[in-house]
């Protein structure tokens, strides 16, 4: 994974990574980008490229206060990027009714902490919205993005992944990338795909991740994981920010003999259960990593279904490294996360089983 | 009404310094034979008195708005102070708003209880046609709620929400509209949707879930949708629908569309945050936005004395910056007139109009309810006969020569054929196959619901016993 945090790892004490074994997706060079400067590309082909698309949410119209809608306003006019009053459920519900009359609705909530409010337009309306009716009306044309995760002094309201709750809603998608060059072709597709989708962005890497990012308008398929580094001993399966702690564990497993796969789910609704599967028949044990709680994330539903389908091949227990069950703590942060040590340590429990 | 606000400055001056009243406001009373003066807050209203009745269809526009605290005393206002938001006067006096006006909005009416048009009432004219169609309606959803109540109380449907007493905001509301205007209804609006042209047998095969009905079984009966008629499909969670309304009506006015957003709610759902969200939407975006409040008294068990403290919906308009008006909502000339105007201003103008229509829910809240536990039989009886619209509405047009006893008995007795035929049909018609289970709940089926589709038919082939007939894969 060449978007690495280097220098710049999170302030725990972790060693830089170097270089490990990656499969690329693609070998087109582009500009380095970070992630927000990703995204903005991203937001930027998606209204050029489709007059009837929209960007707006809490203080999207100087730019964000992540920098990610930078330069929208200037150039397509405040008609289509624009500012909204302080109301979650207004955002979305305005974006659902903008959706349903054919148009793209990029909504923007500024932290993923308060999507709630915008729950029950989400779950009740968005979600139903094509089925309900009979696919008479549908509001495909939302996209809601947020950014979600540990930034290391977000606290309880700045920190959480509240991607579980969206992974138990039939009739939207929930999507979440690892790099700048990942975010910009899942937030396309995401845009132009046909169904409200849920898009988390991991704050932590707006600024930290840097890779190249290809300056052309292009997809990445929803509901596809990706093996983004091949390994015999176990499976490790993660999502965003994470990804790169897991990855970093899987170098220092290696040091160890530890062959470790590691895949890159990006999809959580629908998820790609085959890709999983496949690694877990080859390998015989799998570890889950997410920031979020343990208890009900979605580490439990990937566990559960592996062990429907690979009951046999597997070696040892299915393994969850996860946030601890508490609200997202501010000075002890670092012991709640799911560190690169504490999964090493479930590698080698899970092999040694 | 200048003129005698000058007369009255000093009355009032006088009066605030002998009394020592924290606040007097002058209020525009079109009886001028004495002024009045209270402590109680104007009442921001356009007035249609038989005072200004001259102005007839000037009076469609917005009053010039007198100041929330009058200042009858120049030397009050100190300076003007420039906080952002806008340049606003200061003043060393304490002065509170008060909680309420000591008189409530009055209601715009136009017909009154025996039918007949109040001297010098402002209101659109309406043809003979529109007035028999407008009847002929009303009267229909009226046959079409007695049936499908009825046939849920003998077990043929399995729930049922009629719209008693309301028919006059139902049809003369959706009559005010054009067909471009799109709905967002809340759940007691069918009649605007039996305006716009969906038949008794199209009512019908939603309430049986049929292999017929557009929504495809999917929903609770009276959770109409339909795209044909821009009728957006109902939802059972209160007050969804206004923010959405404000989306519509953006899009609307970013396509130059000579139309507007419509939609409704009752007065229990202004309670929701999604009333407040979608009206501050509408107002900030400037969307061409008709938010249409039927008041009718009851949110189930719940009286509006236990929903809200202020005088009823009409005032929260200004709250948001936006126009609004108390009408009659059991007149049906009044409210075509309101919605007439409110669309007409919502479109030209492009902004939200706020419509509070007054109103009485006849019959239960639902099938699943019964009001006799909560409310009193006489009251209920009451707005069932001497405060019916229908009935009132009817004399009107009779009045005028334009209907008679044997349209009447016509009208009904096609109608209840009409239904009576559409419940049979609907009843036996095909179920929806099993596949729309699985349909629709994404564009294109993902693979999960393929498996769990798989997995499903193979079930039901197994143990049919199991499962209702008639499903066919």
């Amino acid at each position: 994974m060449a978007a690495l945090l280097g220098r710049s790892c999170r302030k725990l004490g972790f060693l830089s990574s170097g270089h490990g074994a990656r499969r690329t997706v693609s070998t087109e060079t582009g500009k380095s980008l970070n992630l927000y400067a990703a995204i903005n590309q991203a937001l930027h082909i998606a209204l050029d490229s489709d007059p009837r698309s929209y960007v707006f949410g809490e203080d999207v119209g100087f730019g964000g206060v992540f920098r990610c809608t930078t330069g929208l306003a200037e150039r397509f006019g405040k008609n289509r990027v624009f500012n909204t009053p302080l109301c979650e459920q207004g955002i979305v519900g305005f974006g659902i009714g903008l959706a349903a009359m054919g148009n793209r609705a990029i909504v923007e909530i500024q932290f993923a902490d308060y999507i709630y409010p915008a729950f029950d337009q989400i779950v009740n309306e968005a979600a139903k919205f094509r089925y309900r009716s009979g696919n008479q009306f549908n509001c495909g044309g939302l996209t809601i993005r947020a950014p979600y995760g540990a930034v290391g002094h977000g606290g309880h309201y700045h920190s959480q992944s509240p991607e579980a709750f969206f992974c138990h809603v039939p009739g939207i998608k929930v999507v979440i990338p690892r790099s700048p060059r990942e975010a910009k072709g899942l937030l396309l597709s995401c845009i132009r795909d046909p169904n409200p989708v849920v898009f988390f962005e991991p704050k932590w890497l707006y600024r930290q991740a840097v890779e190249e990012v290809p300056e052309h308008d292009y997809t990445i398929p929803l509901s596809e994981a990706e093996v983004i580094r091949e390994g015999n001993d176990i499976t490790l399966v993660g999502w965003g920010a994470q990804l790169t702690i897991m990855e970093q564990a899987c170098l220092e497993a290696e040091k160890e003999g530890i062959s470790c796969e590691l895949i890159d789910l990006k999809t959580l609704l629908p998820w790609d259960k085959e890709t999983v599967e496949a690694s877990v028949k080859k390998t015989g044990r799998l570890l889950i990593s997410h920031e979020a709680p343990i208890t009900g994330g979605f580490g439990a539903e990937i566990s559960a279904t592996i062990l429907e389908r690979c009951f046999l091949k597997l070696e040892a227990p299915v393994s969850r490294v996860c946030g601890l069950d508490t609200p997202f703590p501010l000075v002890f942060e670092p012991f709640y996360m799911p560190t690169k040590n504490k999964i090493l340590d479930a590698i080698k429990t899970t092999v040694n089983y | 009404m200048a003129v005698w606000f000058a007369r009255s400055r000093n009355l009032v001056s006088s009066l605030r310094h002998n009394l020592c009243l924290s606040t007097i406001l002058v209020k525009g009373d079109y009886s001028h034979h004495r002024p009045i003066v209270s402590t109680c807050q104007l009442s921001p209203t356009v007035f249609l008195s038989p005072y200004v009745s001259s102005l007839r269809h000037e009076s469609t526009a917005v009053e010039k708005q007198p100041d929330l605290v009058q200042h009858s005393d120049e030397e009050d206002v100190l300076q003007e102070l420039d906080f952002p938001g806008g340049n606003v006067g200061c003043t060393s006096e304490m002065k509170f708003i008060p909680e309420s006006s000591s008189r409530r909005i009055p209601c715009y009416r136009v017909l009154d209880e025996d039918g007949r048009i109040i001297p010098n009432s402002d209101y659109f004219p309406v043809s003979e046609k529109l007035a028999v169609r407008m009847y002929e309606q009303m009267a229909t959803l009226q046959v079409m709620d007695h049936f499908f109540y009825e046939a849920q109380r003998q077990g043929r449907i399995s729930f049922y929400i009629t719209s008693l007493g309301e028919e006059a905001i139902n049809i003369a509301s959706a009559a005010a509209l054009s067909p471009e205007d799109i709905v967002l209804p809340q759940y007691r609006e069918p009649g605007v949707l039996l305006w716009r042209g969906f038949t008794p047998e199209e009512f019908a095969n939603q309430c049986f879930g049929n292999k017929a009905d557009t929504g495809k079984g999917r929903q609770m009966p009276v959770h109409y949708g339909s795209n044909r008629h821009n009728y957006l499909t109902i939802s059972s969670p209160i007050a969804t629908q206004l923010p959405q309304a404000a989306g519509v009506g953006y899009s609307l006015k970013m396509e130059k569309k000579n139309a507007c957003a419509v939609t409704f709610i009752g007065d229990g759902g202004t309670s929701e945050g999604d009333f407040h969200a979608g009206l501050n939407f509408a107002a900030v975006m400037e969307a061409p936005v008709v938010f249409l409040c039927r008041n009718n008294g009851w949110a189930i068990s719940t009286h509006t004395s236990e929903q809200f403290r202020s005088d009823g919906i009409v005032v929260k308009g200004q709250a948001y910056g936006i126009r609004s008006i108390r009408v009659d909502g059991n007149d049906a000339l009044a409210v075509y007139s309101a919605v007439r105007s409110a669309r007409e201003m919502a479109v030209t103008e492009q902004r939200p109009v706020l419509i509070e229509a007054m109103t009485y829910r006849v019959g239960h809240h639902s099938t699943s309810d019964d009001s006799a536990k909560y409310r009193a039989a006489d009251e209920i009886q009451h707005w069932k006969t001497s405060r019916n619209p229908v009935n009132r509405f009817k004399k009107w047009v009779d009045d005028n020569g334009w209907w008679s006893e044997e349209d009447e008995s016509e009208l009904r007795s096609n109608t209840r054929k009409q239904l009576l035929q559409a419940i049979q049909a609907a009843e036996k018609c095909d179920k929806q196959p099993l596949k729309e289970l699985f349909n629709d709940v994404y564009d294109v089926k993902p693979k999960n619901l393929e498996e769990q589709e798989l997995g499903l038919k193979e079930l039901v082939e197994r143990q049919p016993q199991d499962y209702p007939p008639g499903f066919h894969v």
